[in-house]
C-alpha cells in the first residue's frame, strides 16, 4: 500500500458462496434480536409523525422546494423505514473489536475483513427490511398516504438504489469504525457523524430546502446524500433517477476503495489492545 | 453531593485520556445546537410561517426547548445506559454499594462535554429574546430563567421515567428515545403544527406544551390561537414537580422489581 496502488482483493475465494453464508448469518445474528427491533421501528414511527407534522406545516397546501404533500410524505415515511435498513448509526461492532483487540480474530480469516463485514451487513440489512422498514411504511401509508409512483421502473430502481445506499452506508461506517485503530475512543468521531450525516444525508429536512450551490456541493463533496436523499428522490419520481443512481455508484465505489485502503494501512500499524 | 463530584470528576479525567477523541467531541458539541437553529432557518427559507408563528416566535420556543433538553442530558442523560446494566446484572454492583442507585448511575458516565450545549442553549436563548423584542416586565425576566430551568426538570423525570422502562422489558431498546428525543423534536416547534390527535397525546396528554410553546406566548405576549388563557403560560413552570413525582414512582417501583441477571 505505501506505493499508493490500491489492488483491490475482495476476497470471495472459491465462490461467492461464502459470501452469501457470511450473509445468511448476518440476517439470523440480527432476527435474534425481535424486541429491540419492534422497538426501534416504534421509535422510527413516532418520529415519523413529528417529522411528518413539521414537514407539511412547511408545504402547506402547495409545493415546497419540489415536493408536494404526496411526495414529502413519502419522504418523511419510507426514510423513516429506510433509517434501520441503511443503519445510518449505532454500528460500533468493529470499533469495540478493535478496542478490546477481538479484531486480530477477523484478520486470521481468510476472507478479506471488509467483505466479511460488507456480507454480515447486507444480512442485517435484509432483515431490517422485514422488521424496520414495514412499520413506519404502513403507519404512513395509513394516517397520510403515500406518494404513488407514476412508472413501473420506479419500484425496482428504488430497489436498487436503497441496495447502494446500504453499501455505501456500510463503508462510511467501516471508516468511522477503522479510526478506533488510530484513536482507540470514538465518542467524538460518532458524534461528528450522527450530526454530520444527519444534516447532509436529508434526514432532517429535504436537501433541497438548501440554496442550489449548498445541495451540488454536499452531493458532490460528501457520500451522505447517496444514502438518503437519493433513494428517496427515485422513490419520489423527482428529478432523473438515472442522474441519483450513477451518483451513488460513483460514492459506492470511492467508499469501498477508501474502506480498504485504510485497512491496508491500519492493518500496518496494528498494535493488538489486551491481553 | 461531593461523592457525586468526586465520581463525576474521576469520568471526566477518564475521558480526557482519549485526547483526540475527548477534543471532537468538545467541538461537535459546541455545534449541535446550532444545527438545531440551523435546522429551523431552512424550514423558514422555504416558509414564511410554520404554525401561524413567524420566526423571531419560532426561534424562542426552539432556543428554551434547545436549553431545557441538554440541560436534562447533561444531568440524567446516562440513565439510557440502564438497559444494559439490568441486561448484564452490573446494577448490584451499584445496589450493594451505599448510596443511592439512581445517583451512582448518574455519576458512573458524567460527561462535562455536555456542558458546552447548556451554555449554548442560554446564550441562545438572550439572542432569541432579543431578536423577538419582547415587552419586558419582571415577571417576564423570572419567567425566562425559570422556563428552560423547568423545562429541564421535565425532561429529566422523561429520561428517568423512560430508563425505568428497562425494568420490566429489557428489550425495550430505543423505545424511550421516542419520550426524551421525540420530545426534544416535539418543542422546537409551536404545537400548532400537529395534528389534533396528536397533539393532544403530546402536548397536553405528556406535558410537552408546557416545556416551550406556552413559556413562549407568555413571553411574547401572543394569545393562544387553540384558545387556551393567558395564565398557562405562566403556571407551565409547575408541570415540573408533577412529573418529577411521577418518574420518582416509577423509578422506586422499578428497582423495587429488579431481579439480578442469574449469571
Amino acid at each position: 500500500m505505501a506505493s499508493g496502488t490500491a489492488t483491490v482483493d475482495l476476497g470471495f475465494g472459491p465462490s461467492a458462496r461464502t459470501f452469501a453464508a457470511l450473509a445468511r448469518a448476518g440476517f439470523r445474528r440480527y432476527s435474534t434480536y425481535r424486541q429491540a427491533a419492534f422497538a426501534a421501528a416504534f421509535t422510527n414511527t413516532t418520529f415519523g409523525f413529528l417529522r411528518c407534522y413539521v414537514l407539511l406545516a412547511v408545504t402547506g397546501g402547495g409545493v415546497a422546494a419540489g415536493y408536494d404533500r404526496a411526495m414529502m410524505t413519502s419522504f418523511v415515511w419510507l426514510g423513516q423505514g429506510m433509517l434501520g435498513v441503511v443503519g445510518l448509526w449505532g454500528w460500533t461492532d468493529l470499533a469495540d473489536r478493535i478496542r478490546t483487540g477481538d479484531v486480530l480474530a477477523d484478520l486470521l480469516r481468510p476472507v478479506a475483513p471488509v467483505t466479511n463485514y460488507l456480507a454480515t451487513d447486507l444480512g442485517r440489512a435484509g432483515f431490517a427490511m422485514l422488521a424496520r422498514f414495514v412499520l413506519p411504511t404502513v403507519v404512513g401509508a395509513v394516517a397520510f398516504g403515500l406518494y404513488a409512483p407514476r412508472h413501473l421502473y420506479t419500484y425496482p430502481l428504488f430497489a436498487l438504489s436503497l441496495l447502494l445506499a446500504v453499501v455505501t452506508c456500510f463503508a462510511c461506517r467501516y471508516l468511522i469504525n477503522s479510526a478506533a485503530y488510530w484513536l482507540l475512543d470514538l465518542r467524538g468521531v460518532n458524534i461528528l457523524w450522527i450530526l454530520g450525516s444527519g444534516l447532509c444525508c436529508g434526514l432532517y429536512f429535504p436537501l433541497t430546502f438548501l440554496p442550489d450551490w449548498a445541495f451540488a456541493t454536499i452531493w458532490l463533496a460528501t457520500p451522505c446524500p447517496a444514502l438518503f436523499q437519493a433513494p428517496l428522490d427515485v422513490a419520489v419520481e423527482r428529478g432523473n433517477p438515472l442522474l441519483w443512481i450513477g451518483g451513488q455508484l460513483a460514492w459506492t465505489a470511492i467508499m469501498l476503495l477508501l474502506a480498504h485502503v485504510v485497512q491496508r494501512r491500519a492493518e500496518r500499524k496494528l498494535v493488538i489492545q489486551g491481553g | 453531593m461531593s461523592v457525586y463530584l468526586r465520581l463525576a470528576a474521576a469520568q471526566v479525567r477518564a475521558h480526557a485520556q482519549y485526547r483526540a477523541s475527548f477534543v471532537i467531541d468538545l467541538i461537535s458539541n459546541a455545534v449541535v445546537t446550532m444545527l438545531d437553529v440551523f435546522s429551523v432557518l431552512i424550514l423558514f427559507r422555504v416558509t414564511r410561517a410554520l404554525g401561524g408563528f413567524g420566526v423571531r416566535d419560532v426561534l424562542v420556543m426552539t432556543a428554551l426547548s434547545a436549553t431545557a433538553f441538554p440541560l436534562a442530558d447533561l444531568l440524567v442523560g446516562e440513565i439510557e445506559k440502564l438497559r444494559g446494566y439490568v441486561r448484564t446484572g452490573l446494577l448490584d454492583t451499584v445496589l450493594v454499594r451505599p448510596l443511592s442507585a439512581l445517583f451512582q448511575l448518574l455519576a458512573i458516565d458524567f460527561s462535562i462535554r455536555r456542558v458546552t450545549r447548556v451554555v449554548q442553549g442560554t446564550i441562545f436563548i438572550v439572542i432569541a429574546l432579543t431578536l423577538a423584542d419582547v415587552h419586558w416586565t419582571p415577571a417576564r425576566v423570572v419567567l425566562a430563567v425559570v422556563a428552560p430551568i423547568t423545562g429541564g426538570l421535565f425532561f429529566c423525570s422523561l429520561f428517568i421515567a423512560g430508563a425505568s422502562v428497562a425494568f420490566w422489558w429489557i428489550d425495550s431498546g430505543e423505545i424511550a428515545n421516542s419520550l426524551t428525543y421525540g420530545g426534544r423534536d416535539f418543542t422546537m416547534y409551536p404545537v400548532t403544527v400537529y395534528a389534533e390527535w396528536f397533539r393532544r397525546l403530546f402536548a397536553y396528554g405528556i406535558g410537552f406544551a408546557f416545556v416551550a410553546y406556552y413559556p413562549a406566548l407568555a413571553l411574547l405576549g401572543r394569545p393562544d390561537p387553540l384558545g387556551a388563557p393567558a395564565w398557562l403560560g405562566w403556571a407551565s413552570p409547575l408541570v415540573a414537580p408533577i412529573a418529577m413525582t411521577l418518574a420518582g414512582l416509577a423509578w422506586r417501583t422499578g428497582i423495587r422489581h429488579y431481579r439480578s441477571s442469574g449469571s
